[in-house]
């Protein structure tokens, strides 16, 4: 009972360690703007972390979290203070069960929750159904409608929107449109589709940039079926008291980026290869003639804080699992029932697909480092547990035995016998942990905590391999390196009587 | 000395010692011999503490038994067993030592002692720093009786010391075995299925079969006077192969 007692109370502390850091980020005036992860919401919560700045107030931008769910939450759990969405996605997705039917509506539905919305930026950034300009000129198409005379176009269309119920199917019933070459596949790969031919007509972002750059055009929603999806900031009302002069800044952007602006500004990050913070800053003293003192980090400074993020999610993780994992492993040797509990419940935590287990943490533990800790630590475990286990369930009866009776006491037997013949198996273990926490931390970027995956998340964002390997192949390395290091452990911690080969044995009695 | 009085066991449903009593007094050497399975290291085991009876009590100079006592009695005992159980990552010494450093005792005793006990079971001394690995099947179960014999305890229990040597070595074990109990003068429990090392070391022997004891007595006894055909049946099996060997070489 003292055991389970101690390692409670071990368990508490850890907890808390983990909590503690979001607590104080939350005392300090600073303010957290966070993104989703694509272009367009990255730029503009760069223009949001530029404006914050602007007032002297330490302003942070957690970019690229992973989808609309994370953002929600954080924003009304105080995680970030501010985010860009869509009034689209507010009353289709986040609230559709309040039916809101109106912009009044929405904003007392958000006041309720402590929440403001600002103004619309300006542009409408909805579905649209897009084909090559050139193609529509020639066939005479500027509406959605136009479509049904044409029933030998081949349709190709993002996942999300085949399946939406407010995408293709809705779409198809809508404008009855004839078509039955119709097939799902990854947005940006439609866009070659249509480069290549092989496709006709596709569903765009109204603003993506590759509307100008594969010379597209979108086509009138006619029958005004899709929703409006215009952009607006969301921020925390408690902003206004805590600094009113970042409240106010924010205002400064409601109607003043238009639809071919951002279309333009997604261009300069997606095709050429553009800092979004740069193309922020540049609206920002274009539009409201703001000198925004903004800093690029170069490629080695990013590497840096990328090694330094992920050592710090590996190391803290790792060091956790190892001293909750050993102890638990013996515990499950030692008693077979309780044994079988622990290791049940570590394999059912090991199943949990890893960005689950990193969403389920935020609730608990916020955004950003700690949950993804947590995480890394739960799926750290069971390698460790079992291995220890392992380890010492194959020490042969003969010698546990032995010592026995020889009368040393339980504790004893482990320390001086059971733990050494156990080495072997339980840092194999802890290598194991240590390669998959290495590759999982990876996914640690998508609630921001940063680490080789930033890198990897914005290279698939903007479709560069490049970008991708930076955070890949550092992330492979480290894993080598980690397990490289615990080689160098067993080789000091091994015993030596341990290490020979019993074929050295010489014969005579 | 030691006292066994109705203790059983069971392994399941299979009873593998049924309620036995024996009586073993000091000094002398009882072998405890039987077929595989007649429960006679079931017996040595829960001598040991290593298994707790199911009922009965066992009682070790007067003191009975029990989880909370067994730590410090098996101080004062012995164990030896087929292979020797030596701890592999540890060197003959610290194999030989470890129950005495764990006491803390007197470091220059504990060297002294270690020296005594090498010279006793004639170990070379530059063994002691080799590992189990790094020694043969007969010098490993001197060391194992090295560290049986460590804390200088009153009982020494042996299951099937010398089972897994080849016999030339086995034959030469025994003779010096035999030395060092009548020099030690302590009270030896040995279990064996080897008829002719139980006559050779054991003042009684106990016959065994199915978890009950046959027939307790010296050797001519057994072999004089058998109490069931059994006894007759397991000395003569054992017996004829040597007979016809006599019989090869007139």
């Amino acid at each position: 009972m003292k055991v389970k007692q101690r390692i409670g109370v071990v368990l508490l502390g850890f907890c808390t360690l983990l909590v503690h850091p979001v607590v104080i980020a939350e005392e300090a005036v600073s303010i957290t703007v966070g993104s989703k992860g694509f272009t367009e919401s990255v730029i503009l919560g760069e223009m949001l972390r530029h404006l914050a700045g602007q007032t002297g107030i330490e302003a942070q931008h957690q970019r690229q979290l992973g989808g609309t769910r994370v953002l929600w939450n954080a924003l009304l759990s105080g995680e970030i203070d501010a985010y860009p969405e869509y009034t689209g996605t507010l009353l289709q997705e986040i609230l559709v069960n309040e039916n809101l039917q109106t912009e009044i509506e929405l904003k007392q539905a958000l006041a309720k929750r402590g929440l403001r919305m600002l103004p619309p930026l300006g542009f409408n950034n909805t579905y649209a159904i897009g084909m090559k300009a050139e193609l529509a000129e020639r066939l005479k198409l500027h509406t959605i409608s136009d479509l049904k005379n044409h029933p030998e176009l081949v349709l190709g269309f993002g996942n999300e929107f085949m399946d939406r119920a407010d995408g293709w199917p809705g779409l198809q019933q809508g404008y009855q449109l004839p078509q039955q070459n119709v097939r799902g596949l990854d947005h940006d790969l439609a866009y070659r589709g249509i480069e290549s031919g092989t496709l006709h007509v596709t569903d765009l972002y109204a603003t993506d940039a590759e509307i100008a750059y594969y010379k597209l055009r979108a086509l009138e929603d006619d029958l005004n079926y899709f929703p409006v999806y215009n952009a607006v900031i969301l921020y925390r009302a408690d902003v206004e008291q805590r600094a009113p002069e970042v409240a106010a800044m924010f205002k400064r952007l409601a109607g003043r980026i238009d639809a071919p602006t951002m279309s333009r500004m997604n261009a300069q990050v997606k095709l050429n290869g553009e800092a979004e913070s740069a193309v922020a800053a540049g609206f920002l003293k274009q539009a409201l003639n703001l000198d925004v003192d903004y800093q690029i980090q170069t490629a080695w400074q990013r590497f840096w804080q990328h090694t330094g993020e992920h050592l710090v999610l590996v190391g803290i993780s790792l060091s956790a699992a190892i001293l909750f994992a050993v102890p638990l492993g013996i515990l499950a040797a030692r008693r077979e029932h309780l044994g079988q509990i622990v290791l049940g419940v570590a394999s059912i935590i090991q199943t949990i697909p890893s960005l689950a287990l990193f969403v389920f943490m935020i609730p608990l533990l916020g955004i950003g480092g700690p949950p993804a800790i947590m995480a890394l630590f739960l799926y750290s475990l069971l390698p460790i547990i079992r291995n220890t286990y392992a380890g010492l369930k194959d020490i042969p009866p003969a010698i546990v035995e032995s010592a026995q009776a020889l009368g040393l006491p339980s504790r004893a037997r482990l320390r001086i016998v059971e733990l050494p013949l156990a080495t072997r198996a339980i840092l194999a273990g802890i290598k194991t942990s240590a390669v998959i926490n290495v590759g999982t931390a990876t996914l640690a970027a998508l609630i921001g905590a940063g680490g080789y995956g930033q890198p990897i998340l914005t290279g698939i964002r903007l479709d560069d391999i490049g970008l991708i390997l930076q955070g890949a192949i550092p992330a492979a390395v480290l894993a080598l390196l980690v397990q490289g290091l615990f080689e160098l452990i067993e080789r000091g911690l091994l015993p030596k009587g341990l290490r020979i080969q019993t074929s050295e044995v010489k014969s005579a009695s | 000395m030691l006292v066994i009085s109705q203790v059983s066991k069971l392994y399941g449903d299979a009873p593998a010692l049924a309620p036995t009593d024996l009586q073993v007094p000091g000094g002398e050497t009882l072998v405890l011999i039987g077929p595989s399975g007649c429960g006679k290291s079931t017996l040595l085991r829960l001598i040991a503490g290593l298994i707790q009876p199911d009922s009965g009590t066992i009682t070790f100079e007067g003191t009975e038994l029990s989880p909370e006592n067994i730590l410090q009695i098996r101080q004062r005992i012995g164990y030896v067993i087929q292979e020797g159980g030596l701890f592999p990552h540890l060197t003959v010494r610290d194999n030989v030592t470890v129950m005495a450093r764990y006491l803390r005792r007197d470091v220059s005793w504990i060297d002294s002692r270690l020296i005594e006990l090498a010279q006793l079971t004639r170990l070379p001394e530059e063994m002691m720093n080799r590992f189990p690995a790094e020694l043969s099947g007969g010098q490993r179960q001197r060391v194992s009786l090295m560290r049986a014999l460590m804390l200088d305890p009153d009982l020494l229990l042996l299951d099937e010391p010398l089972g897994a040597l080849d016999p030339m070595i086995r034959f030469q074990l025994q003779q010096e075995l035999k030395t060092i109990f009548a020099q030690l003068g302590k009270t030896v429990i040995m279990v064996t299925h080897d008829i002719a090392e139980a006559a050779f070391f054991g003042h009684t022997l106990v016959l065994m079969r199915d978890g009950r004891i046959v027939q307790t007595g010296p050797f001519k006894e057994l072999a004089q006077t058998p109490a069931e055909p059994f006894v007759e049946e397991f000395i003569t099996a054992q017996r004829e192969p040597m007979a016809q060997l006599v019989e090869a070489l007139r």
